[in-house]
C-alpha cells in the first residue's frame, strides 16, 4: 500500500479521502438513525441512506484509487454499485409489504385498511360518472 | 503527504463502517419484532460490504472486491427469501 500510495499525487488521495469519508460516514449515519427512530416504518427509511450514497462514495473512491495507481481505467466497481441501487428497493419494499401484511393480521398500530375490491369498484365507477 | 492522507482516511472510514456494523447488529439482536431484525441483517452485510472495499483501498489488492461482490449478492437472496417466509410462511410455494 505504501508504495501505490506514496507515488500518487496529492490531488488524486484528497478525492480518495474526501468520496471514502463521505461515503462511510454516511453509513455510519444512517446505521444510527436506524438505531434511533422509534417505528419500524420510520426506521426502514435510515438504512437507505448507506446504499445510496454510502456505497456511491466508497465505490467512486475505490474507482479513483485503482485508476490512478494503476495507470489504466478501473471501473469495475460499478458493478456493485448498479447492483445494490437496482436491489435495495426490492428488498425494502418486501419486507414494508411483509410487516404491513403481519400488523394487519394481529390488529396492532394504526395501519391503514386493506383497501376491498367493492371501494375500488365505486371509485372507479365515481370517477367514470365525474368524467361524463 | 499522499501516503499520510490516504492512510488516516481509510482508518477513519474503517472505525466508522466498523461503528456501524455494531449499531446494526444492537439492532439485530435487540429488535422488537422479526422485520427489525432482517433489516438490521441487511444493513449488516452491506456495511461489510462497504469495509471490505474500504480494505482493498488499503491494501491495494483488487481480490477484495470479489469477495464484496459475491457478498452484496447472497446478501440480497438471503433477504428478499426472509421477506418472502415473513408474508406468506414459506419460501417456496
Amino acid at each position: 500500500m505504501m508504495q501505490a500510495a506514496a507515488d500518487m499525487p496529492v490531488w488524486a488521495a484528497i478525492a480518495v479521502a474526501f468520496f471514502l469519508l463521505v461515503g462511510s460516514g454516511l453509513a455510519l449515519i444512517g446505521a444510527i438513525g436506524f438505531l434511533r427512530l422509534p417505528t419500524f416504518y420510520e426506521r426502514i427509511h435510515a438504512p437507505t441512506l448507506g446504499t445510496s450514497w454510502g456505497i456511491g462514495g466508497v465505490m467512486l473512491a475505490s474507482m479513483i484509487f485503482f485508476t490512478v495507481s494503476s495507470g489504466r481505467l478501473v471501473f469495475h466497481e460499478i458493478l456493485i454499485g448498479i447492483f445494490v441501487t437496482v436491489t435495495t428497493p426490492i428488498t425494502f419494499m418486501l419486507l414494508a409489504r411483509a410487516a404491513l401484511h403481519r400488523d394487519r393480521a394481529e390488529g396492532n398500530g394504526n395501519v391503514p385498511d386493506k383497501q376491498n375490491k367493492s371501494q375500488i369498484a365505486k371509485g372507479v365507477s365515481d370517477e367514470s360518472e365525474s368524467w361524463n | 503527504m499522499s501516503a499520510i492522507i490516504l492512510f488516516s482516511a481509510v482508518s477513519l472510514a474503517q472505525l466508522m463502517l466498523a461503528a456501524a456494523m455494531a449499531i446494526a447488529s444492537v439492532r439485530m439482536f435487540r429488535g422488537p419484532r422479526a422485520q427489525d431484525r432482517i433489516i438490521g441483517l441487511d444493513t449488516l452485510y452491506i456495511n461489510a460490504m462497504l469495509l471490505l472495499v474500504t480494505f482493498g483501498i488499503g491494501t491495494g489488492r483488487v481480490i477484495y472486491f470479489e469477495a464484496a461482490l459475491v457478498m452484496g449478492m447472497l446478501g440480497f437472496v438471503a433477504t428478499v427469501a426472509l421477506a418472502k417466509f415473513l408474508m406468506r410462511g414459506e419460501v417456496i410455494e
